[in-house]
C-alpha cells in the first residue's frame, strides 16, 4: 500500500483531458484551506495499525517506518482519524 | 428488409435491439413505457443480450447508465416529462463525463396541471444540459435515429450523450409501416463501442473528479467543442446509413420547398408532416410557401437555418413550447441564428399543441396566411391570439 504520488505539473489547454478521466490519484491543486484543526500524530503512541489510513475519507494518510503520516496539503481536518485511533495517538490541534 | 407495422415506441425498441446495448436501465413512464416493455421482453426471450437493470427512479436509471458507460460498455435509457426532469441532475454528469449514453425521450407536457400528452417543454427546457438533441418525425425515423444516435454519440471526437425525442402519442403510439433492418446490416453500420474513457484495472483512473476554477472552464470549452464536432459526424453517419440501408437523411435540418419560398414555417417533430401537406395544398393554389423541420436542436443548426431562410420574406416558428415570461425557446434560438448570420427577415412565433392540444391543418394554413398579410403580434398563441389580446 503506497501513498498517492502527486507531482505538481502545470496543465495547459492541450494537457487537460477531453473527459473527466485521468491517471488515478492525480491531484493538481493543494486543497487544505478548509481546515481549522489539524491531526497531529504522536509517534510514540502510534502502533502502525493503519485504521486511520482505512478511515481517512480523503486518502491523505500513509504509513512510513511503521507510523502514520499525514499529508497536510490535502487533509481537510475532519478528525475521523483522531476518533478512530485506539491508542489515542492522533490529537487535533488548532490551526494557527 | 422486412417491413413491420410498428408504433414509434416499438420501432425505437427495434432500433435499440439492433444497436445491441450491453446495459439498459430505465423506469417506465407514459408515453415511453412501451419502449421499456419491449426491451425487457427482448432481453427475456434472448433476442437481445443485455443486462436489464430494474431501477426505482429515473435519477437511478441515468445514474446506472452512467456507471455502465464508465465501465466501458454501451448503455441505453429512456424516459419522458417528469422522469426527464427528475433525472436532470444526472444529465450533466453524463455530458460532463463525456459518456455517450443514448436516451429516448417521449416528449410530454410537464406538470402542473398534470397531463400525459405531448408537447416539447420537457426536453426544450434542458437544451443546456450538454446532450445532443434530435427530434424524430415518425416511426421509421425513430428506429433509424436509435441506430444512428449510438454511432454519433460514440464517435471518439464527439463522446457526448444523445437524447432522441419522439412526440408523445403522435409518434410514440401511432402505428406505421417501418423497415426493420437485418441484424447483419446493423452490425456493418454500428461498430462495437470502444473507449479509453472507462474504469480499467490495467490502467487505473480517477473518474468524475472535481476541477477548480482554473481548469473547469477548459473542460467546459472542450465539451462545447465536442458537441460542434457532432455536426460532421452526423453527416458521416447519415452517409454510411444511406449506403447500407438505402434511406437518406438531411442533417441538422430538413427543407421542404424552401428554395423559392416567400413564407416558411420552421418547426420540429411530428407536426412537420402536416405543415408539408398544407404547403403542398397552398403551392397548388400558387402560394410560394415552404417548411423547415429542425431535426437537431443540439448542436443547433444556426448557419443552416440562416441559409435556408435567406431568401424568404418571412418565417414563422411553430412550436409546442413556451418559455414563460419570454417566448417559445425555439423562436429565440432561430432568431439568434438569423441575427448571427445576417438573415434579417420578419419572424413570428406560433405556440400551440401544449398538453397535447391538436394543431389542425387550418391552423397551419392560417399561419402561412398571417405571414403573407403581416402580423402586428410577434408572439401568437394558436386558438388564443396575440400576446396582448
Amino acid at each position: 500500500m503506497t501513498p498517492y504520488i502527486r507531482e505538481k505539473k502545470s496543465f495547459g489547454f492541450e494537457d487537460i483531458p477531453e473527459n473527466t478521466a485521468f491517471e488515478a490519484g492525480y491531484l493538481v491543486t493543494v486543497n487544505s484551506g478548509w481546515r481549522n484543526i489539524r491531526p497531529v500524530v504522536n509517534a510514540e503512541k502510534c502502533v502502525g495499525c493503519m485504521q486511520c489510513y482505512l478511515y481517512c475519507p480523503d486518502g491523505v494518510i500513509s504509513v512510513k517506518n511503521g507510523k502514520a503520516e499525514i499529508d497536510y496539503n490535502f487533509c481537510k481536518g475532519c478528525g475521523i482519524c483522531s476518533k478512530i485511533c485506539k491508542p489515542n495517538a492522533i490529537e487535533m490541534e488548532d490551526e494557527r | 428488409m422486412p417491413k413491420k407495422f410498428l408504433s414509434g415506441d416499438e420501432a425505437f425498441a427495434e432500433g435499440v435491439r439492433l444497436a445491441k446495448p450491453d446495459v439498459i436501465s430505465a423506469y417506465p413512464i407514459t408515453p415511453q413505457t412501451i419502449v421499456v416493455e419491449r426491451l425487457s421482453e427482448m432481453v427475456e426471450d434472448g433476442s437481445l443480450d443485455a443486462e436489464f437493470i430494474h431501477v426505482e427512479s429515473e435519477h437511478s436509471a441515468l445514474s446506472c447508465a452512467i456507471g455502465a458507460s464508465a465501465a466501458g460498455v454501451r448503455a441505453f435509457t429512456a424516459t419522458s416529462s417528469q422522469g426527464l426532469l427528475y433525472m436532470a441532475e444526472c444529465l450533466t454528469y453524463a455530458s460532463g463525463g463525456r459518456f455517450p449514453i443514448v436516451m429516448m425521450n417521449a416528449n410530454r407536457s410537464t406538470a402542473l396541471p398534470w397531463n400525459i400528452y405531448g408537447d416539447q417543454r420537457d426536453s426544450l427546457s434542458l437544451l443546456d444540459s450538454g446532450w445532443i438533441q434530435a427530434y424524430a418525425e415518425n416511426a421509421q425515423e425513430s428506429l433509424d435515429l436509435a441506430l444512428m444516435s449510438f454511432y454519433i454519440a460514440e464517435n471518439e471526437k464527439v463522446s457526448t450523450p444523445f437524447m432522441v425525442n419522439l412526440d408523445g402519442f403522435t409518434v410514440t403510439h401511432t402505428y406505421e409501416e417501418a423497415d426493420v433492418p437485418e441484424a447483419s446490416a446493423a452490425e456493418n453500420f454500428l461498430p462495437p463501442y470502444r473507449t479509453e474513457n472507462k474504469l480499467d484495472l490495467e490502467s487505473p483512473k480517477n473518474m468524475a473528479f472535481s476541477a477548480g476554477p482554473e481548469h473547469n472552464y477548459i473542460f467546459k470549452y472542450k465539451e462545447h467543442r465536442a458537441m460542434l464536432e457532432a455536426v460532421s459526424v452526423i453527416e458521416e453517419a447519415e452517409r454510411k446509413f444511406a449506403e447500407i440501408f438505402g434511406r437518406s437523411y438531411t442533417g441538422l435540418i430538413e427543407e421542404y420547398l424552401t428554395e423559392d419560398a416567400d413564407f416558411v414555417i420552421v418547426t420540429l417533430g411530428s407536426i412537420a408532416g402536416l405543415c408539408r401537406e398544407t404547403a403542398d395544398k397552398l403551392r397548388a393554389a400558387g402560394k410560394k410557401v415552404g417548411v423547415v423541420r429542425i431535426r437537431y436542436m443540439r448542436p443547433f443548426p444556426a448557419s443552416q437555418l440562416a441559409a435556408a431562410l435567406k431568401n424568404a420574406k418571412a418565417a414563422a416558428v411553430l412550436e409546442k413550447d413556451i418559455s414563460f415570461g419570454n417566448e417559445g425557446a425555439v423562436f429565440s434560438e432561430v432568431n439568434s441564428a438569423l441575427f448571427r448570420y445576417g438573415t434579417f427577415i420578419p419572424t413570428y412565433n406560433f405556440i400551440g399543441g401544449l398538453g397535447g392540444r391538436n394543431i389542425s391543418a387550418s391552423d397551419i394554413e392560417s399561419i402561412f396566411e398571417a405571414m403573407e398579410k403581416g402580423l402586428s403580434e410577434k408572439i401568437n398563441f394558436i386558438g388564443i391570439g396575440g400576446e396582448r389580446q
